[in-house]
């Protein structure tokens, strides 16, 4: 077994759940490599939500939260302002992420707040049986969508910068170096960091979304169909552009302005804010 | 109920801003919340409160992500709290059943108001008392506070942090309108009280705080000690199930809290909670004929009100009639025991509340040999003392 593996994984709790050829364990060992090489394991915890890739914390030697369908987002923000000096990660999926948790998504995005969120995007509800989410291409025919889904899939990244996102990227499974380089930055960016990870689900969104169910060829397929976004760079139409979107290091953080705001008023605090109880 | 003398400081607040201060002493550290009638002064005080103090405020986009905040921030050692009001309790189920299955001491404020939906946002009611217990989908017990006063307010918020902590469960103080917005003299101690979180007594799945290198894994799917998911194991699945209801109903002794007046021999007993607990002991004094300095001036405003009727009401002497009060400050889990020992020589049982008739279903489900009497009352306003004293004797047959 891989070292990483041994170190990151709870062996015990093996094999997972997840489906031969899911893109869950790629980013489960990109997350890990990225926090094996800040070397902040003790000083990270993840929080994450209902769906198949909210289970790819679940795994990992570390506190995890494993929360309600759609509320990461605000689980992991309680944590977060009750130890401001540790790092949350937080692991969901389109679904999770944009349709039932999208309230949350909005206001964690214009808040800023100091997460890192990883958002697998599979197109299709997995675990439920290959149901439309938010994010399916128009005119895919899945289990709800028997003639053909009628909705304009939803960007999450480009409305989490429309919100005020500070950093924020996509990547694919096929790009697992740079995926894991995004967490990475993600985690030592202060602000809210985006991630979103296209994803292959073979066995459910195999036949609805791309009309083949080998992963291999669908991870083919991301490598085809993607463009490495540059700023200034034209759009390639027909393709999804990936890479870094918005790094942005001089955007005021949530906890940061609350700081800030105290010192103006001249505020002093009677306790220290992140020591535990 | 009664004034303390052996406290330090004497203040006259509201009810939602002795709750506030309550969960301050009590070490509450996080408070997160969505403004809602009539609930909104404990959100505001908090606020400020928090941020003062080394705790952490975020007014959240919604109550759901109000009572997950909380869960969040508790694991991440914060003691936390929230409050609102009907629609936004409704809206919290889900997270009190998750906080249940994943044992983490919260606390919930319900300022209740009159429902269903959107019902009636400035005026009181006792109509989510059954939400309180089965709220949240799927089996799992509950502990719920009744506060009747504004110091009940500071107190019964301290003990909800108390009870969280002993046995690592949501604990819900149920107020109401009436005791949120009245102004009373409460004495408080000064600073802060120091709740120790009794170490994993009652616990079924032991997990430490994030944070302390322990690999804590909070699951909300049913789970062993370490978290691991059993969901799909049934019979596991099933002793789960069965430990975390026991930990709270095995232990309602613990738990139970009942004030008893007048009950040694009283043939007739009001058994009331909440802010209807306040009328009926002005009724029971009314008919023992006690006038004590407060109970002098409340039978002032009742004359007010009732001119002509009350007036009769008072120069009848009733002193021969035994009537009594028992006042339940934890309406869940239900407790039973205390309740037939300090009932148990009346013949008549007398429930007024603000609802249709619910928490009677309890009561006449354990006094089968007594005439149990429900005394509704819908529409906002709270019973008067003069329609429960009405009400004592019709059932005592001593009808004029």
């Amino acid at each position: 077994m891989n070292k990483l593996y041994e170190k990151y994984i709870k062996t015990e709790s093996l094999p997972t759940l997840f489906c031969p050829g899911c893109g869950n364990g790629i980013i489960q060992f990109a997350a890990a490599n990225a926090m094996d090489e800040l070397g902040i394991k003790d000083d990270i915890a993840c929080v994450s939500g209902i769906g198949c890739s909210s289970w790819i914390p679940c795994y990992y030697k570390m506190d995890v939260m494993h929360t309600m369908h759609g509320r990461a987002l605000a689980f992991a923000e309680g944590l977060k302002l009750a130890r401001p000096d540790k790092k949350i990660m937080v692991f969901t999926g389109d679904g999770d992420c944009l349709a039932i948790g999208g309230n949350h998504l909005l206001h964690a995005a214009s808040r800023n707040i100091d997460l890192t969120v990883i958002m697998v995007n599979n197109y299709i509800y997995g675990m439920t049986g290959g149901q439309k989410s938010p994010s399916t291409p128009k005119g895919a025919i899945t289990k709800t969508s028997p003639f053909g889904c009628i909705d304009e899939p939803i960007n999450g990244c480009r409305l989490v910068m429309s919100l005020g996102a500070s950093y924020v990227a996509r990547w694919t499974t096929a790009h697992p170096v740079q995926l894991a380089k995004s967490i990475k930055d993600g985690l030592m960016h202060r602000g809210f960091s985006f991630i979103e990870v296209l994803s292959q689900c073979p066995v459910q969104a195999g036949k609805s979304i791309y009309g083949e169910k080998d992963p291999a060829k669908i991870m083919r397929l991301y490598k085809e169909n993607t463009y490495l976004y540059k700023e200034g760079k034209t759009r390639i139409e027909g393709k999804i552009p990936i890479g870094v979107f918005r790094n942005d290091d001089g955007a005021e953080e949530y906890i940061e302005k609350t700081e800030a705001r105290l010192r103006e008023q001249g505020i002093e605090r009677t306790e220290s804010w992140s020591v535990s109880q | 109920m009664e004034r303390r003398s052996l406290r330090k400081k004497e203040l006259v607040l509201q009810g939602n801003e002795a709750c506030a201060k309550g969960a301050i002493y009590a070490g509450c550290r996080f408070f997160a919340g969505y403004p809602i009638t009539p609930s909104t002064e404990i959100i505001e005080m908090m606020s400020a409160e928090m941020q003062k103090s080394g705790g952490a405020f975020i007014q959240m986009e919604d109550e759901i992500g109000s009572a997950c905040a909380i869960i969040g921030a508790r694991w991440g050692g914060k003691k936390a709290m929230t409050a609102t009001s009907g629609p936004g309790y409704t809206l919290m189920q889900e997270a009190i059943g998750f906080a249940a299955v994943t044992e983490t001491p919260i606390v919930i404020v319900n300022v209740q108001r009159g429902g269903p939906s959107t019902g009636q946002p400035t005026l009181s009611s006792q109509q989510d008392i059954y939400q309180a217990r089965y709220g949240s989908h799927g089996d799992y017990e509950i502990i719920v506070l009744t506060p009747s006063s504004v110091q009940e307010m500071f107190d019964f918020t301290v003990r909800a942090f108390e009870l969280a902590e002993q046995f690592r469960t949501p604990v819900i103080v149920l107020a109401d309108e009436v005791v949120g917005h009245m102004r009373e003299k409460i004495a408080v101690e000064g600073g802060s009280k120091i709740i120790e979180s009794v170490k994993h007594q009652y616990v079924v799945s032991p997990q430490a705080d994030f944070f302390q290198g322990k690999n804590t894994m909070v699951e909300g799917q049913l789970h062993d000690e370490q978290g691991r998911r059993i969901g799909h194991l049934a019979k596991r699945s099933g002793e789960f199930i069965n430990d975390i209801n026991r930990k709270i109903s095995d232990n309602t002794d613990i738990i139970a809290s009942i004030d008893t007046y007048f009950m040694e021999d009283a043939d007739v007993a009001i058994v009331a909670y909440g802010s209807v607990a306040r009328p009926s002991l002005n009724a029971v004094k009314l008919a023992r004929g006690v006038k004590d300095g407060r109970i002098a001036s409340k039978l002032r405003i009742v004359k007010d009100l009732f001119r002509k009727g009350v007036q009769e009401t008072l120069h009848t002497d009733y002193s021969h009639l035994k009537v009594g009060l028992v006042k339940i400050n934890t309406v869940w889990p239900f407790p039973e025991k205390l309740l037939k020992e300090a009932a148990k020589n009346a013949d008549i049982i007398i429930v007024p509340e603000m609802n249709v008739g619910k928490y009677f279903r309890e009561i006449e489900r354990v006094f089968k040999d007594k005439a149990v009497i429900s005394m509704p009352k819908c529409g906002g306003d709270i019973h008067t003392p003069k329609e429960i004293l009405d009400k004592i004797l019709e059932e005592a047959g001593i009808n004029e």
